[in-house]
């Protein structure tokens, strides 16, 4: 017993000891499931009969039409996400960061409160905002504007418009949050002495806040690139199901999970998951060497 | 003071529970999930029944109610991992391919079945089957059939009995439109395939071919959709909130009663009942038209399997149950009177004393009753095929090409040479 004490405090082993939580859940939870899922992205697997395809999805995967679909709309996406919940929630963290803004309690919990909320809730009441009805929200609101009512979940411009408001809705908190704690990092003698020597507040924030967080931006970008491409549960709430009409709403998640459970095709679902991950992995790895980030240590 | 008969009250369902808790000499407890409230409230009255019958066998059922994706999606990883799937569940027709694929994780019901089969439909036990084995209990017939608004139409100068073919329907609709401009003559749907369907059935036909490939760009299929969006295009059918009648929105759009007439399914006469009061008494049922008379006037849809799980440790006694629930004639004659659903028991169809009973509530909201049409159309009711295609044909049917045609209103033979290829694209 006090030999195996002494082996754990032993200064070479010690590190180990600690990681190894880290290690076992990492293991456990993510190289498991991943090597099963390659595995399994070379078979056809239905309960009680597993045979191997080789290559055989992957095939399918490349002639199959409405997974295209769902390729675009993840990156179409993801664009309109990096587009808007990038320079947004960095302009308000910039907002309640000064000390000339009023109510800056008020605006961060504003702002905050849609991150806390439960999808599933936040999903209903935006369906029912663009219900299809005359008399839901946003159809009042045209016609008080003198225009006619449309079926805006039914419409490929008006319901992806409407996914993409309900993640800036849902995600602004957040990124806000995050370029706050960035900001806050920043001394406040710079901007002074950047104010002596004549700097308007345009120039502070080119040439002092969007470098000194520019850390916090590559964190965003790299987590927001990742979240929109892997986006399931927005679709999912907004339509009630994972089935959008003409699939305006379908992503590469969505169509993993209508292969996988809705259509009994583990083995082709697999092949979807495993086309997302090299996928964003890819884009992640060219973004953050074009950032500079990896590769730092050689320099 | 004021205690006292709050002490009465609890030794009184003390000594309650106790009693019943001695009388129901441990019952066996029975989980089950469906989809629809109503079922569940069906299933507990054939408990009861059940539990009357087999003093010595009883049943605690405990009946969850989950949304329709929602269980199949849960039902579909429970089977495929063999952790935790209930004792018996509801699996609604299109998705019951997927269960039976592979080595089905479903019990084989031939022997609880086997006092019952002769007396059911052959083709509703046979949609739930695979090699020779059943392995799902059918509810109902589900035969396709017209609702009017008699007085709305007699109103506008149209008798419903005359409308006979698809073109009597679309004359009935002008003379209502011309009338009332923010009426609709019915309804065509973009979530589901009930009139589309019913409309390949007129013609012999159906969305999966005989050898189980998906047939969709076929000349049957054009002529369907194409009187579909020409009604469409006229204003004679609007496009259903929500894509269907049996929805939240569909249902609200039904109990403003701005629609003449709806083609469902039989089984939504309880939908009716249950979730669409203000149309009572108005309406009246007869056979679906047709393109040309002559025609079958009517086709099975929808429909829920009852499935016993491989998992289930009480596999025997629910399979008993079930087919006792769904299969006996008691149960068939349940399936009528609490759910008002056309059993599949269609000897039943002409005893009297249980059709034409006045009481039922059925009898009562509907102005005709409904078995002198069922029985008028008994032989012309047709059986859709169902194989392992189903699920992917249906998906984008229900959400791409319908959508496509009725709201964005394409050109239909490109719509459909679309679809046959999107489809083929996807099932392999």
């Amino acid at each position: 017993m006090r030999k195996f004490v002494a082996f754990l405090y032993d200064q070479r082993v010690a590190p180990y000891v600690f990681v190894l939580p880290f290690v076992l859940t990492f293991i456990i939870f993510f190289i498991y499931p991943v090597l099963t899922t390659i595995q399994m992205s070379f078979q056809d697997i239905l309960p009680g009969m597993v045979t191997n395809v080789g290559f055989k999805n992957y095939e399918r995967l490349l002639g199959d039409r409405i997974f295209r679909i769902a390729v675009k709309n993840s990156f179409l996406y993801t664009f309109w996400t990096l587009a808007l919940l990038i320079p947004f929630p960095l302009a308000f963290a910039c907002m309640m960061n000064s000390r000339s803004m009023v109510g800056r309690g008020f605006f961060k919990t504003a702002l905050f409160v849609p991150v806390v909320t439960s999808v599933v809730v936040a999903g209903t009441i935006f369906r029912l905002m663009f219900g299809e009805v005359d008399g839901s929200l946003m159809n009042t609101v045209r016609t008080f504007l003198g225009l006619s009512p449309i079926k805006w979940l039914r419409v490929r411009e008006t319901g992806f418009a409407a996914m993409v408001l309900m993640a800036c809705w849902r995600w602004t908190g957040v990124n806000m949050l995050y370029f706050l704690s960035g900001l806050k990092g920043i001394p406040p003698e710079m901007y002074e002495s950047a104010e002596i020597d004549g700097a308007n507040a345009w120039q502070r924030f080119r040439h002092i806040s969007v470098p000194l967080v520019k850390p916090t931006i590559i964190y965003v970008l790299t987590i927001s690139i990742y979240a929109g491409l892997a986006m399931f549960t927005e679709s999912y709430m907004l339509w009630a199901g994972n089935n959008s009409p003409k699939n305006i709403g379908l992503t590469i998640v969505g169509y993993l999970y209508r292969q996988g459970w809705e259509q009994n095709r583990m083995g082709y679902a697999s092949a979807v998951g495993l086309v997302l991950l090299v996928v964003a992995m890819a884009i992640n790895l060219v973004q953050l060497r074009v950032m500079g980030v990896l590769g730092k240590e050689r320099d | 003071m004021r205690k006292l008969p709050a002490l009465v009250l609890v030794f009184t369902l003390v000594f309650v529970l106790a009693v019943g808790g001695l009388a129901s000499a441990n019952p066996t407890k029975l989980t089950l999930w469906t989809f629809i409230q109503q079922h569940a409230r069906f299933y507990q009255v054939m408990t009861d029944n059940w539990n009357e019958l087999n003093p010595d066998r009883t049943i605690e059922l405990e009946a969850t109610v989950l949304p329709y994706d929602d269980m199949h999606n849960k039902l579909q990883i429970a089977l495929q991992s063999g952790v935790g799937a209930p004792d018996l569940c509801d699996v609604e027709v299109s998705r019951f391919p997927n269960f039976l694929q592979g080595v089905p994780q479903l019990i084989v019901l031939n022997d609880a079945f086997e006092p019952y089969v002769d007396d059911i439909v052959p083709s509703r036990l046979g949609i739930y089957s695979k090699d020779g084995n059943m392995y799902g209990a059918p509810t109902h017939v589900g035969a396709t059939v017209a609702f009017y608004d008699v007085e709305l139409l007699k109103g506008v100068g149209v008798d419903y009995r005359n409308i006979r073919t698809w073109d009597d329907f679309a004359e009935a609709g002008r003379k209502l439109r011309a009338a009332h401009p923010d009426k609709y003559m019915g309804i065509v749907e973009t979530s589901a395939a009930w009139t589309v369907t019913a409309m390949l059935a007129q013609q012999g036909t159906d969305l999966v071919s005989d050898d189980d490939k998906p047939q969709i760009d076929t000349p049957e299929m054009l002529r369907a959709v194409t009187t579909l969006q020409s009604m469409v295009a006229e204003g004679i059918l609007t496009t259903c909130p929500d894509g269907q009648p049996d929805t939240e929105g569909g249902k609200g759009l039904l109990n403003q009663g701005k629609v003449a007439c709806v083609i469902m399914p039989q089984w939504f006469m309880s939908r009716y009942l249950d979730e669409i009061p203000s149309m009572s008494g108005k309406l009246a049922i007869a056979p679906v038209p047709v393109f040309e008379e002559g025609m079958p006037r009517s086709l099975g849809l929808g429909g829920t399997g009852t499935v016993v799980t491989l998992t289930s440790s009480n596999a025997e006694l629910a399979g008993e149950w079930l087919a006792y629930a769904k299969l006996s004639e008691e149960g068939n004659r349940m399936i009528w009177e609490d759910l008002g659903f056309d059993p599949c028991n269609t000897a039943l169809w002409t005893e009297k004393s249980m059709t034409h009973n006045p009481d039922n509530a059925y009898n009562k909201y509907f102005l005709n009753n409904v078995f002198d049409v069922l029985n008028e159309i008994k032989d012309e009711i047709v059986m859709i095929r169902s194989s392992s295609v189903s699920p992917t044909i249906n998906n984008y049917v229900t959400t791409v090409m319908l959508n496509e045609l009725f709201e964005d209103m394409l050109d239909p033979a490109e719509v459909l040479e679309e679809a046959q290829y999107n489809i083929e694209s996807q099932v392999f």
